[in-house]
């Protein structure tokens, strides 16, 4: 009986409403203007890639794809010039810098989630970001003044004692003058890790603190400890987070400028140690560089911008990848 | 007092008509020495200086079903929260009494508190299995976090033990592999069951465990929780008054009236407060004129 | 019952047994790294000395808790001292640089750091000579025009993300997070490419505005956006069932609900514009004196005045680049408080602004 009801009820042919609305001219306007807004970003972005490629066309032309192997810098003379040697030391500080600041902003993030006492917890999180607020600058001259000191005396420890490991290699016979372990790469990528980790931890702390409350108070039902509780659930919750935390820290570290500039003493050579003094980065290649160029130099830097801009954005775009695949705390209502 | 003990041991229906009359001496009091089982003595809580739960007095017997019933908010859940030391993960909860298990204090004696939570084990209102582990890995994450050693053997008698007394082994024996949100929500409940059966515990407390279930999952875990409570103790929350009279033997009811801590109303065997209750309010709560 | 005087039990957050393992464990440490160090492998360097001192601590302290508490506890036990040490760790270099640079910097800030500029100075000059007044204008003028042009903009886009919420919406925010990315120098490099090199125009305070724009501009839209989030959907559907517009219900609902939230937002961003040296280097030129006109001729700004000077060889430039720095700083760390401040106002507080505003129309 109701099924038949329900088929000759289907019969009757629906007529649907249009629905439309019809705006007055402000709200019409305000759409517009914020729409225009909104597109600003993609303008911005197509026109800084664009800019960049058409100031770094010439330099390009001209090198072509020994721009990247080459390891010298001499385009201001009609010299050869490429990133061959810069592009792995700036890869390099980065993953010093990683190196460091993962580790601590795991740790960081756990203290503020899952350790720190609740009224603690926002004050803690506002000096990681004031952390966060201070110029690289600064950092840059706290690392050269305060820093650079005290780490050489680790640098010429590790080349005395592990020169074998070609990472911490030091030329010539030990015992090394202290000297030059000074403006390293590793003293590059100890100043930069200040910069990444208040980046990391903000992101990491996020997605721990979404970690399901259900999950964490099933596993200490079970018998587990906060560690366990950390080990089984927040942490493989969190894994994206750490992930793309880790690659944003990567994105921001590789354009990091000023505090390179101030710390590193530029090579254009290779050199597989990061204890040895001698370093380099495209953006510091950049800020030092540019005010002695002339119109083939300054070309030669925009490609080198150019590599820099394409770099970065390829990083961020597998860090949005990875954060955005991870579990969202939405999916769990516990 | 201590004979009564020896009686509730024995108990079935045509003894506790006798025995349940020693057993309350006055309504919201309800103790027994008990050298066995789980039990609580002047219980108190705090969240911050709110106090939530006052005077709680009520033992809850070895190898049956316990059931706290009773409105919203009227500290049911923060009591059995108590009982295996989850209430004072909130920040500020405190509480004062003493509970035992067989005999020893849970909070001021020896027994650390990670082993008193895996002797007291918990279900949750809402399934909660570990998504980033198999259904196998969830079943057996209790001996990972508790650091229990076992060899392959003991390993796998324990997931398929604790998987057939849960109720869900003949489901899920082929897709042990499989992550434990792949099940449907009963099943996940059942997967949570089994978990906390794994590591052997001696009380298992339930939170509401089928209100978020449908029916027919609902008696399932109903079925599962008498079939269980032939070897261990069970203390269960609950809002369905049908599902108290189902599978309890024992019932206390919790009531805070308005602007006091919640309290026992009264407690004691669930055939009687269902049918003939001592206090007027627990004639009104079972009878649904309120809560 | 409840006349009986409860004892209450508290959770405790630390186990003194632990806390005596750790010490314990410490206490060790430093004597066998002290052994180690100034005894058998010579070293000199605090730095090396406390990074060793604790890898045997945390060493120790698990040999000692697997012995007392056993493996799990003792997992847990390091596990603890392992984070609570990493985050005291994190606030070491923040208390080390604020009082480093306030250490380096005082010395030299006198009353006319902020009057005068460096017209009379040569490089040999005593480091109290001279101030930083050209530079303080410069900073101040290229912010407030960054912020001119990023502000209004970044809240449009922000809004059209969020409340328009138009087609290419999701396109937009991936585009925006990576535009947040975008290196500070490259920033500047398109500046010079485009503003510079392209339309002709010369290097001026504008010019570096521009720059700091590209940077200011993403982070304005993702703060806001995040804050505009927070708003309630029940008091966007509460004022168009009122017969709102969508413009009345931003304008007179949305940004007003969260405009403590973006006074927060826009401060914080601020506060880390002002420190940008990277893409100034490229745009505003520098400068040795006054020039309080943004849009004509070279300017000189605060970073770049620190970052040119600290490279001088002599001293008294050195000195005078810390003081820089130190004032650098205090902007910062002002703006950042401020903001704070701001940040715990709720959308009901009503400003003394407003309450007058109220009394003329005769509402309050």
């Amino acid at each position: 009986m109701i099924p038949t009801q329900e088929q000759t009820e289907s019969v009757v042919p629906e007529e649907r409403i249009e629905i439309a609305v019809r705006r007055d001219v402000p709200d019409r306007i305000y759409r517009g203007v914020a729409t225009a807004a909104g597109f600003t970003t993609l303008a911005l972005m197509a026109l800084i890639g664009g800019f960049l490629l058409f100031r770094g066309a010439s330099a390009l032309r001209k090198a072509g794809f020994s721009f990247l192997t080459t390891e010298m810098w001499a385009p201001d003379q009609g010299g050869d010039f490429g990133i061959g040697a810069v592009l792995p030391y700036t890869i390099q500080i980065s993953l010093v810098a990683l190196f460091i600041a993962v580790p601590i902003s795991i740790a960081t993030a756990l203290f503020i989630t899952q350790y720190a006492p609740t009224r603690i917890r926002r004050p803690l999180t506002s000096l990681v970001d004031l952390l966060a607020a201070i110029p690289s600058l600064i950092y840059g001259l706290w690392g050269l003044f305060y820093l650079q000191p005290r780490l050489i005396t680790v640098g010429k420890w590790m080349g005395d004692n592990l020169g074998w490991i070609p990472l911490f290699k030091a030329s010539g016979p030990a015992p090394h003058s202290i000297g030059q372990f000074a403006a390293s790469t590793f003293v590059a990528g100890v100043v930069v890790s200040l910069m990444v980790i208040p980046l990391c931890t903000s992101v990491m702390r996020e997605v721990f603190a979404q970690a399901p409350m259900g999950e964490q108070e099933a596993a200490l039902a079970l018998g587990g400890t906060k560690w366990g509780v950390i080990r089984d659930v927040v942490l493989p919750f969190g894994r994206g987070g750490i992930i793309g935390g880790a690659m944003l820290g990567l994105g921001r570290a590789l354009g990091e400028t000023i505090a390179v500039t101030l710390i590193i003493s530029p090579m254009f050579v290779r050199q597989f140690s990061i204890m040895e003094q001698g370093s380099n980065s495209i953006a510091a290649l950049i800020a030092l560089k540019f005010s002695e160029s002339n119109a083939n130099g300054i070309s030669a830097l925009m490609a080198a911008g150019l590599a820099l801009f394409l770099l970065t954005l390829l990083v961020n775009a597998i860090a949005s990848v990875i954060v955005g695949k991870g579990r969202s705390g939405a999916q769990t209502e516990i | 007092m201590s004979t009564i003990n020896t009686q509730s041991t024995t108990s079935n229906t045509s003894q506790t008509s006798s025995g349940d009359q020693s057993i309350i001496h006055s309504a919201g009091e309800v103790f027994i020495e008990s050298p066995r089982g789980l039990s609580a003595r002047n219980v108190s809580c705090w969240f911050g200086e709110k106090k939530v739960l006052e005077g709680v007095n009520l033992v809850m017997r070895p190898l049956e079903v316990t059931a706290l019933i009773g409105p919203s908010g009227c500290g049911k859940s923060t009591f059995l929260r108590t009982l295996n030391r989850m209430h004072e993960l909130v920040p500020g909860a405190s509480l004062a009494g003493e509970i035992q298990l067989n005999g020893d204090d849970i909070y001021r004696g020896a027994m650390p508190l990670t082993e008193v939570r895996r002797h007291i084990g918990m279900v949750f209102q809402k399934p909660n299995p570990f998504p980033a582990m198999t259904i196998a890995e969830n079943v057996l994450s209790g001996l990972r976090l508790s650091g229990l050693k076992v060899d392959r053997h003991e390993r796998d008698d324990i997931l398929e033990t604790s998987l057939k007394r849960a109720g869900l082994w003949k489901e899920v024996k082929d897709r042990l592999g499989e992550p434990g949100r792949a099940l449907s929500g009963g099943q996940q409940q059942r997967l949570c069951i089994a978990r906390s059966l794994a590591v052997k515990p001696q009380v298992l407390l339930m939170d509401e465990p089928c209100s978020a279930l449908d029916p027919s999952s609902t008696r399932r875990i109903e079925e599962t929780v008498q079939e269980l409570s032939d070897t261990i103790t069970i203390v269960i929350v609950t809002h369905n008054m049908q599902q108290a009279q189902r599978v309890s033997k024992f019932c206390a009811f919790f009531l805070a009236e308005e602007n006091q801590p919640g309290r026992i109303v009264e407690a004691d065997l669930t055939a009687k407060i269902f049918t003939t209750p001592r206090d007027e309010r627990t004639n009104a709560y079972v009878s649904g004129h309120f809560g | 019952m409840s006349e009986i005087v409860e004892e209450r039990i508290k959770p405790r957050r630390f186990n003194p047994d632990e806390v005596a393992t750790v010490a314990l464990s410490f206490a060790t440490a430093l004597a066998s790294t002290w052994l180690l160090l100034y005894v058998l492998l010579p070293f000199d360097g605090a730095l090396g000395f406390w990074l060793i001192t604790y890898i045997v601590f945390i060493a120790v302290v698990l040999i000692n808790s697997r012995r007392r508490f056993g493996k799990i506890a003792s997992q847990d036990l390091v596990a603890k001292v392992v984070v609570w040490s990493s985050a005291l760790l994190v606030l070491v270099p923040l208390v080390l640089v604020v009082f480093y640079v306030i250490g380096k910097g005082y010395h030299a800030l006198r009353p006319r750091f902020f009057t005068e500029d460096q017209r009379y100075v040569g490089a040999l000059s005593d480091a109290t000579e001279g101030g930083g007044a050209h530079a303080i204008i410069g900073t101040l003028q290229q912010v407030g025009l960054a912020a001119m042009i990023s502000i209004p903009l970044g809240v449009l886009s922000a809004v059209y993300l969020n409340e328009v919420k138009g087609r290419f919406a999701g396109l937009l925010r991936t585009l925006t997070d990576a535009m947040s990315a975008v290196p500070s120098i490259v920033a500047g490099l398109f500046i010079y490419a485009s503003w510079i090199l392209a339309l002709g125009q010369q290097q001026s305070g504008f010019a570096g505005a521009l720059a700091l724009s590209v940077l200011f501009l993403p982070t304005v839209t993702r703060t806001a956006e995040v804050v505009l989030r927070l708003v309630p959907g029940g008091l966007r559907e509460a004022s168009l069932a009122l017969g709102g517009t969508d413009w009345r219900t931003t304008s007179t609902v949305v940004l007003p609900t969260s405009r403590s939230g973006l006074a927060t937002a826009v401060i914080l961003g601020i506060a880390r514009v002002i420190g940008e040296t990277a893409p100034l280097i490229l745009t505003v030129g520098g400068a040795f004196v006054v020039n309080t006109n943004p849009f004509g001729g070279k300017q000189d700004a605060l970073p770049f005045f620190v970052f040119r000077l600290v490279r001088f060889p002599q001293e008294a430039q050195i000195q005078r680049a810390w003081t820089g720095a130190l004032v650098l700083l205090i902007l910062v760390l002002v703006l950042f408080v401020t903001a704070r401040m701001l940040g715990g106002r709720g959308p009901d507080h009503i400003s003394k602004f407003k309450r007058k505003r109220l009394q003329k129309k005769g509402l309050a």
